[in-house]
């Protein structure tokens, strides 16, 4: 377990493996989407309150989850970039960053969309969870914008690594201030000690869109740390043979 | 021996906090310059807005924190400039003083020299906003344990964009998301207490904030500085 760990830290390792790993995250994320989406809008019933505006949930929840698990994954490679010295592991830092913007902008635009027609209002600042999703794009966009701005390649993972940590401290603490405020969100029904309170024909299809959003985000992953990969060792050998034998 | 050591560690500390201290002394502009940033933005908010008493109040604690919550970003842009500029920066990460005491000194010399300016004129403002006495003293109060976290997490940004291009811009967008947090509560917590409900729960949290920066922003920013001086 632990060589193997240790032969995935390495670069031309990694590129093989993930090469195979690509297509496997990517169609089967796609298939279940495909499949949870279908299932979402045209065979579960409508809502008895909400009708079909309900709806939305099969892509917002998974990209507001994701819009956090690509934070915590993020944080995660940062910190071991930081304490072991991975190179690869700050590589998938810095890939998580783009997507996980893009998640929580589609979290941002969905709620804002099913807002309109429930709340009667696009925004609506008294809720903590639009309010803390909103300073998450925020966060996003200063680790991005750090990145941007130190052109050290050594430099910049480390700088950011440090910022991404000293984020993941804070948001508990910017979530739950937002908190104070009372809330207009829809209660928590997916987690619950009761058991889900939502019927299966409904919650089948989000559990598999949750699914398939994040074997998609497996498989964006791996594609844009497979081009940092090659970005960074752009002068090393095993890329320069790669090249050569038409592998690229 | 170790009386000696600690001794001497604290006297690394002392140094940095007195040198700081005698720059700004020399330098009135670094003082002043966000404390009238404070005042000014302070000032356009009624010009803006409507000078009626009724609006005052409902905005006024706002107002006053996003005044000091500005004037303080503004100040920690050049919080490590300096020391980077003339190379004073790598001597101190390699001299044998541990680097978050350092960090800590560097905190604590710019809150003596923005955060309590800005807490004594905050009376002032508050006067101006038509805010009755107990709010005023909450008000400092939060700015008090506001400030001193601001500066602590302010130089965890600083440190971090040392020699970036676009330093003061980035810092902001570094900073505020963090910071929210605090004025929220600071904010919160002084528009409560106008009219007289509790404002405990809030002081508590600022002063909570307060300590866990405290114990924690120095080591990042030291691990910055190292980062960002290579």
């Amino acid at each position: 377990m632990w060589t193997w760990f240790h032969k995935l830290a390495s670069p031309p390792h990694f590129f093989r493996i993930s090469e195979k790993m690509v297509p496997w995250f990517g169609i089967s994320g796609l298939l279940m989407i495909t499949w949870g989406t279908w299932h979402g809008l045209f065979v579960a019933p409508p809502d008895y309150q909400q009708g079909d505006a309900f709806r939305i949930i099969y892509v917002h929840v998974p990209s507001a989850y994701l819009s956090m698990a690509a934070y915590m994954t993020m944080a995660l490679a940062a910190g071991i970039g930081l304490i072991w010295r991975i190179k690869l592991s700050h590589a998938v830092a810095a890939a998580a960053a783009p997507i996980g913007a893009w998640f929580t902008f589609l979290a941002l635009a969905t709620g804002m969309i099913w807002g309109r027609p429930m709340w009667g209002t696009w925004w609506e600042w008294g809720d903590p969870r639009l309010t803390s999703e909103l300073l998450m794009l925020f966060l996003y966009f200063g680790y991005m914008a750090l990145r941007a701005a130190i052109s050290d390649v050594k430099k910049a993972d480390n700088a950011s690594g440090v910022l991404a940590l000293v984020g993941a401290v804070n948001i508990p603490i910017i979530h739950y201030s937002v908190e104070w405020w009372s809330s207009l969100h829809q209660g928590a029904t997916l987690i619950r000690a009761d058991g889900p309170a939502m019927p299966p024909e409904m919650l089948t299809p989000l559990l598999f869109n949750i699914a398939g959003f994040t074997l998609l985000f497996g498989a964006l992953l791996l594609i844009r740390v497979r081009t940092g990969v090659i970005y960074r060792e752009h002068r090393k050998m095993w890329v320069r043979n790669l090249i050569l034998k038409g592998g690229l | 021996m170790s009386d000696k050591g600690t001794a001497n560690v604290f006297s690394g500390f002392i140094a940095v906090v007195r040198r700081d201290l005698l720059l700004s002394w020399k330098r009135p502009g670094d003082i002043l310059n966000p404390l009238f940033f404070f005042l000014m933005v302070c000032t356009l908010f009624p010009l803006a807005g409507g000078p009626t008493a009724e609006q005052l109040q409902l905005s006024g604690p706002g107002v006053m924190w996003v005044g000091a919550l500005l004037a303080t970003l503004l100040s920690l842009n050049s919080l490590f400039v300096s020391d980077y500029e003339d190379g004073s920066l790598d001597q101190l990460i390699l001299s044998s003083q541990p680097l978050p005491l350092f960090a800590l000194g560097k905190s604590t010399a710019h809150w003596l020299t923005n955060g309590v300016p800005l807490v004594l004129i905050s009376p002032l403002i508050a006067i101006m906003f038509q805010m009755p006495v107990q709010t005023i003293v909450i008000m400092m109060v939060t700015l008090v344990f506001g400030t001193i976290s601001l500066s602590l997490l302010g130089a965890i940004g600083s440190a971090l964009t040392i020699g970036a291009h676009r330093a003061s811009s980035l810092l902001s967008l570094l900073i505020l998301p963090l910071a929210m947090p605090i004025l929220i509560f600071g904010a919160r917590t002084a528009s409560l207490s106008m009219t007289n409900d509790p404002t405990a729960a809030g002081i508590y949290f600022l002063g909570a904030y307060c300590m866990f920066a405290l114990s924690l922003a120095p080591f990042a920013t030291a691990a910055a500085l190292r980062i960002c001086n290579e």
